[in-house]
């Protein structure tokens, strides 16, 4: 393995996954991610599973996914819930940290009269 | 190897009951989980909090456990007594396997004898078998300028191995790759045949690195849109200006328009992040008050409040 290491590879961008791809991507079974799309957690481009087409940002949602089951016992509907909130935490939290830089808060206490 | 108290872990008292021990894991891991919380720390908590489950939720291990005792402190020295587990038997196999290399030399030292068996006799089996090895996925944290114009970072892996003896090692590498210009957070990059080593005459699985920007003190980022604060003088936005703006690639002229107001965004159409189509760079006007510091600043805004018709509270109904 050590030969690996001494020039840089090129690495490819992924656009999109096909099904059989992010099953195997990230250790899953096909039924289990069929279930996330009924489910609304994921939605492939394509009529049909043999030609459905993913975002490869759906590799990082199979991968919480399969963690928040795995780990926590949460199941399909409570992902899909799970995964919303996390995601509207995070943008929320970036929006809070482009608008928190722009007003550096101090505090003085003021008189009142 | 240092006692790890399992218990102090979860926060509870060694009589707890294994209603008491599932309730309270679950939830620790839900407040803990790395997906959820990002915090620092909370995955080290996390890993712990399992360990320590793995162990209570077991009546058998449970058991075993106990019997070394209530004194011992967690991070104290600890050494195991001779067949300290004799007349205990652990029918479960313990974690699965994208867990092994998880737990503590004081877990492994206690309960990890029958894993290691089990994986040990896979490996020593006769029968042939081939098998692709499993993606990995890791996450790099890259520099925005390198999503402007391409850079060659190294990364140092580190991935669960089978060694001769059946232990679970972790093992480290290192390898170098190239970040392609115009990648954005959120995005994956693939390596063929970089992730866990195939079994027999199994090819090896690939890598998948997932792209995460440091923070940066000046620009933040949207997909490819990147935006940052431009500070202007009262005067600026008022009258107008040209001004000097940053980008992550070098200086830009900006046209600040009359009557400007801080929180107003001026678009530089495709100078975000490079891609098709590439992202806008947006600078964020602030107004900046230039303080009053001698006699002379004093006297302009004493002039300014003599004769402009200003009232900064008009829409609160006060003057």
């Amino acid at each position: 393995m050590e030969n690996r290491s001494s020039e840089a590879l090129p690495g490819e961008v992924i656009e999109m996954v096909t099904l059989t791809q992010l099953c195997q991507s990230c250790g899953v079974q096909t039924d289990w991610v069929v279930e996330l799309v009924n489910e609304g957690v994921l939605e492939p481009q394509g009529p049909d599973p043999k030609r459905w087409q993913f975002s490869a940002v759906s590799i990082t949602r199979v991968r919480v996914a399969w963690h928040l089951q795995r780990d926590l016992g949460v199941n399909q509907a409570g992902i899909a819930l799970a995964l919303n909130l996390l995601e509207e935490r995070e943008a929320l939290r970036q929006q809070l940290q482009r608008f928190g830089r722009s007003v550096p808060g101090s505090i003085v206490d003021a008189d009142g009269f | 190897m240092d006692y790890k108290d399992y218990y102090e872990t979860l926060g509870l008292k060694r009589t707890a009951t294994q209603d008491e021990i599932k309730s309270t894991y679950r939830k620790l891991a839900r407040k803990f989980h790395p997906d959820v919380n990002h915090e620092k720390g909370a995955e080290d908590k996390f890993k712990a909090l399992g360990e320590a489950y793995e162990v209570l939720k077991d009546p058998e291990k449970r058991a075993a456990y106990d019997q070394l005792g209530a004194n011992w402190q967690e991070g104290q020295n600890f050494r195991p007594p001779p067949e300290w587990d004799s007349g205990f038997e652990y029918s479960g196999a313990g974690a699965g396997a994208a867990d092994e290399g998880a737990y503590s030399d004081f877990f492994e030292n206690l309960f990890g004898r029958a894993r290691a068996a089990g994986a040990g006799g896979q490996q020593r089996s006769r029968q042939e078998f081939h098998a692709t090895g499993q993606d990995h996925h890791a996450k790099i944290t890259i520099d925005l300028r390198d999503a402007f114009e391409g850079a060659t970072r190294s990364i140092s892996l580190r991935s669960p191995e089978v060694d001769a003896s059946g232990h679970v090692q972790l093992k480290e590498r290192t390898i170098k790759v190239k970040i392609p210009k115009g990648i954005t957070q959120g995005q994956h990059i693939r390596l063929a045949g970089q992730g866990n080593p195939g079994v027999g005459r199994g090819q090896a699985g690939d890598l998948y690195l997932e792209i995460y920007f440091h923070e940066d003190p000046v620009f933040s980022v949207d997909g490819r849109d990147v935006y940052f604060d431009l500070p202007i003088a009262p005067w600026e936005a008022a009258l107008g200006a040209k001004v000097k703006a940053p980008t992550p690639t070098g200086v830009v002229g900006l046209t600040v328009p009359k009557s400007a107001h801080t929180g107003q965004k001026l678009r530089l159409k495709g100078r975000g992040i490079p891609g098709k189509p590439a992202g806008d760079l947006y600078a964020v006007l602030q107004i900046v008050l230039p303080p009053a510091k001698t006699d002379k600043d004093r006297a302009f805004y004493e002039q300014m409040e003599r004769e402009m018709d200003f009232n900064p509270r008009a829409k609160l109904g006060v003057k």
